[in-house]
Order: C-alpha cells, then structure tokens, then sequence
C-alpha cells in the first residue's frame, strides 16, 4: 500500500466518524423531525453531553485504572486462548481420532455465551481476578480454535504432496507446510477472538465488586455500574471505551499478523 | 532464455519399468478399473510424453509412479529399485521423483530463492549457502536471475511455472513426473515456456515423464510419445520422434512433425472415439 492511498484511507475514516457523529448529535437534538420520532437516536444523549462526561472521566484516575484493569484481563484470557486453543485446533486438524473424540464437545460448549459462564468461572477459580480472566479466555478460544481449524480444511493438500515429493517427511512437512499454511487462519482467529474478549468484558467484569470511584473496577464493570445508577452518558462512553479499545487491539494483532506473514502483502 | 549447448550425458539413471500395473477404485458395480494391465518403459535419459483422453488414467500413473496413490496390481520400479508392487502397494514419495504439477505449487510463504533451496536442504544434501548458490545458478540458467527475493505471489503464471520446475530440478531427481505443466496457459506463453523446458531437459538430460492431452506439445518435446487408452487405462501405442534436438519452434511447420502429429493424432482419436462408443462422458 502506498502513502497516498493510507491517507486517502484515514481521511475516509476520520470523514465517517465526523459524519456519524454530526447525524447523532442532529439526531438526539431534535428527537422528532416533521412529527416523527428519529429511531433510537431520540433515547440516547447527544455526543456533546457524551464528551462532556468523558471529559469528567478521564480525569479520574479509576477511568485510567479500569483501562488497565481490563486489559490486563483481556491480554491474559487472550494469552492463554492462543497457548491451549492453537496445539488443541492443531491436534484436531491432524489427528482424525482426536477430532472425532473431541471435536462434538467443543461444538456444544462454543454456543454457549461467556454471561452463562460466570456463576460456574466464579466457583471455578481461587480469585476474582482469575475468574475474570476465564471469561475472557473463553471469549477468545473458541473463535482461534474453529478458524484454526476451518481454515486447516481450506489447505492447498498438493502443497503436502510436493513438499513430501521434495523429500521432507511427515513431521518435517507438518512444520514447514501445514504451520505456515495455517497462519493466515491463525491471525484471522487471533484478530477475532481479540475482539470477543473485549465483548465478554462486561459479562466477565459482573464478577468484580468494583473499586471505591466509579470506574474502578474494569470498563466492563464501568458499564454495568452506570446503567444500575441509570448514567445514561457514562454507559455510553463505556461502551465507546470499550469499542476502542477493542478496535485498537484488533488492529494490533493484525498488524503483527501482517509482520508474520510479509508473502501476503506480495499477493 | 539463450541457446544453450547440449551437455554431456548424465549417469544413466532414471529408467522406469511399469509391469503390467493396475489400480481400481470401489468395489462390486462402483468399481472403476482407471488401469489395467498397463506396461511400458522408460530409458535413462529419455523424454516421455503420454497423451490420452481425459479420464484415461495418466494422472493416476503418474500419482502412481510419486507415490501419492497406491496401486492394485502390478509393479514400478526405477532403476531397477521395486518402488511399489505386490506387498507395497504405495510408492514412497521422494525427491527422486519430483511432481509438477498443473497449477503452481510454490510455497506461497516461502521466497523464489527458499523455494528452490528446499528441496536440497530438507533433504540435508547440501549446506544452505551451497544450495543457495546453487539455485542462484540453476535461475539464472533458467532465465529468472532477480527473482529470487520475490514471493510467489508476485509472479506471472508462466515465471511461477518455470520456477517450479527449476525447484524440482534442483533435487537432482532421477526422473521429473510432469502433469500437464503448461496447461490453461495462453499459447504465446505456453510456446516459452515449452522452449524453455526444452533448454532445461538438454543441459540436464534428466528422465522425464511428461503428461499432456497437447498432441503437438507432446511431438515437440518428446523422445517418444505414448497414447493411452481410456478405460481400461494402459499403453496403445508408442511413437519415436525422430526430430534431432535441440529442437527450436521452427521445428513446429517441418513437414516431418506435422507427420507425426497426424499420426499421434489418429491414434488418440481412434482411442478417443472408442471410449466415446463405450458410453464414456468424460471426453476432453
């Protein structure tokens, strides 16, 4: 990509998010247009009373500490998402027996949403903080592992074929083939999962009591706390927070994807 | 790519006997007979080309002779070594045999230069610098010098093909099993690429079996040309071509090859309209 085009790019990006704001503040400000109520946009505040709160909020240091709070516990359930869900989607991929053994289980488990967990993460786990983390974990691995595993099924199997023809064995062309041809998958499922978490936060973020100022207890818990406070602008610059935070943390994983992978930006 | 001048021979190795091979899929009514009693050999050397029907059976020879799939009946063997027969019926793949096949099979992730290094440094021959200054010559003999550095994707159909086969070159293999390399390309870049190949085969002089449904591909690059039969699949007829190499495209308007194609041409025809009469659809 050239920097004429990445420009043009951010331009289109930032060109969109003014656009959008301008239609929502409109939108909130007058509540009904020629006697018709605008849909949703009449029930939310406008991006004025919005800022205003989080301009509130960032100087608070809990708004600070529950953006840590919560990356911390996204970074390590996306940690340990990667470290079982990438041997476990590889097994499954290379071994019929233990797909067939496991693979059903898995399918039956990934519906169900991270909120259903929280009762069982709670008894599960010493502490809170491992409680949340399990959330988050869950979150992320079940979309590594089914991409992983989807995108396993899509390999060129002539590319096996040839690298045996060329006189690597099977363990040879498991890791020089079948690694590098499951990568795209890889960071495809990473980038996803990446996101999920940050979806999950709020669900896993119940378990924690929260901290002694508002925002203390996760952006997750942020959320939670001003809609039992009935915030309205509060949850909704939690939600932003968390969309960008989600956004930003995506992008980062495939940005380090595309590091990984410099043959695909050649395609 | 230059005229190059013919090298001496190599050792005399890469000769392949088939014996009466067979392969069926199925079983009971299901059961589709691909080969059947399908004999022929292969010289040390020797560029052969089958040609035959779609569905005739060349492909399964050839994943045969790669060991990619097993066969039912019969024996192949290179340089006398049995590689698959009665109590083994899948050959072992290996790089004495190295598969072109019809659409690119370069490791996407892998540059042009790591591509043709992999074989030899898979197979721990070499040391990675020597493989490397080897399959820098081996590119730029083949045209490609300055490629190296790129990936897969940034290559034309026509220098990705090439490159391949430079990769299975560089394995030093006995014999190269080439599976209608050049097909689906369009005729200016197909004729290159055959001239190319060409080049290729007379500084090596490396057994090749080369698969095609090109009547006139198969008289211009092979030493012998062998029609296949559809159904059961096996060896109807063995033409030479007595055409000296190193052959240029001129050879393409000599009255001698338009000869032998028209012979080539009658026999797959024959076979072909055989196997139509028989009820076959899978006709090219």
């Amino acid at each position: 990509m050239n920097g004429a085009s990445r420009r043009t790019i951010v331009r289109r990006g930032i060109l969109g998010v003014l656009a959008w704001l301008a239609l929502w503040e409109v939108g909130s400000q007058l509540g009904e247009w020629i006697g018709v109520a605008v849909p949703l946009l009449d029930k939310v505040p406008p991006p004025h009373t919005v800022v205003g709160d989080l301009g509130e909020l960032v100087g608070e240091a809990g708004y600070w500490n529950s953006w840590s709070l919560s990356l911390q516990r996204v970074l390590w359930g996306f940690a340990f998402a990667i470290a079982i869900g990438v041997p476990l989607a590889l097994l499954i991929v290379t071994s019929r027996t233990f797909r067939g053994l496991f693979f059903p289980i898995f399918e039956t488990l990934r519906p169900i949403p991270p909120l259903a967990w929280v009762p069982l993460a709670i008894i599960f786990w010493p502490t809170q903080e491992l409680s949340i983390t399990f959330v988050t974990f869950l979150g992320a691995f079940f979309p590594i592992v089914l991409n992983i595993v989807d995108g396993a099924a899509q390999i060129d199997r002539r590319l096996v074929l040839i690298s045996r023809s060329l006189g690597l064995g099977r363990v040879g062309t498991f890791a020089r083939v079948l690694l590098p041809s499951t990568l795209p998958a890889m960071v495809t499922g990473a980038a996803v999962g990446m996101g999920i978490t940050w979806e999950v936060v709020v669900a896993a973020e119940l378990i924690s009591g929260g901290g002694n100022t508002s925002g203390d207890g996760g952006l997750g818990f942020l959320v939670w706390n001003a809609y039992q406070g009935n915030d309205l602008p509060r949850i909704v610059v939690g939600m932003i927070s968390l969309g960008i935070a989600g956004y930003l943390s995506s992008t980062m994983v495939r940005a380090l994807g595309a590091r990984l992978m410099p043959w695909r930006r050649a395609a | 790519m230059s005229v190059v001048a013919v090298a001496p021979e190599r050792t005399a190795a890469g000769a392949i006997s088939i014996r009466e091979v067979g392969k069926s899929y199925g079983e009971g009514k299901g059961r589709v007979v691909a080969l059947e009693r399908c004999s022929f050999e292969i010289a040390p050397g020797e560029f052969r080309v089958i040609v035959g029907p779609s569905g005739c059976g060349k492909t399964t020879l050839l994943n045969a002779v790669a060991g990619f799939h097993p066969i039912t009946e019969g024996e192949i063997r290179l340089d006398g070594e049995l590689l698959c027969g009665p109590g083994v019926p899948q050959a072992r793949p290996g790089a004495d045999r190295v598969v072109v096949f019809q659409h690119s099979t370069l490791f996407p992730w892998m540059t042009v230069l790591d591509n043709v290094t992999y074989g030899p440094v898979v197979q721990g021959r070499v040391k990675r610098e020597e493989a490397r200054e080897r399959a820098r010559e081996l590119l730029a003999g083949a045209g490609l010098a300055g490629s190296e550095g790129l990936y897969p994707g940034e290559l034309s159909s026509g220098v990705a093909r090439r490159v391949e086969i430079v990769r299975a070159l560089a394995c030093e293999p006995r014999v190269l099993l080439l599976d209608e390399p050049f097909r689906g390309m369009d005729s200016i870049t197909k004729s290159v690429m055959q001239q190319g190949l060409l080049e290729l085969y007379d500084r090596s002089r490396v057994t090749i079996l080369f698969i095609t449904h090109d009547i006139e591909e198969a008289v211009f690059l092979g030493s012998r040309v062998s029609v296949m039969s559809t159904r059961p699949g096996r060896v109807q007829a063995t033409i030479d071509v007595d055409i000296p190499r190193p052959r240029e495209v001129g050879v393409l308007t000599s009255p001698r090859f338009r000869e032998l194609v028209g012979q080539v041409s009658e026999l797959v025809r024959g076979e072909a309209r055989r196997a139509f009469e028989a009820g076959e659809r899978e006709l090219a």
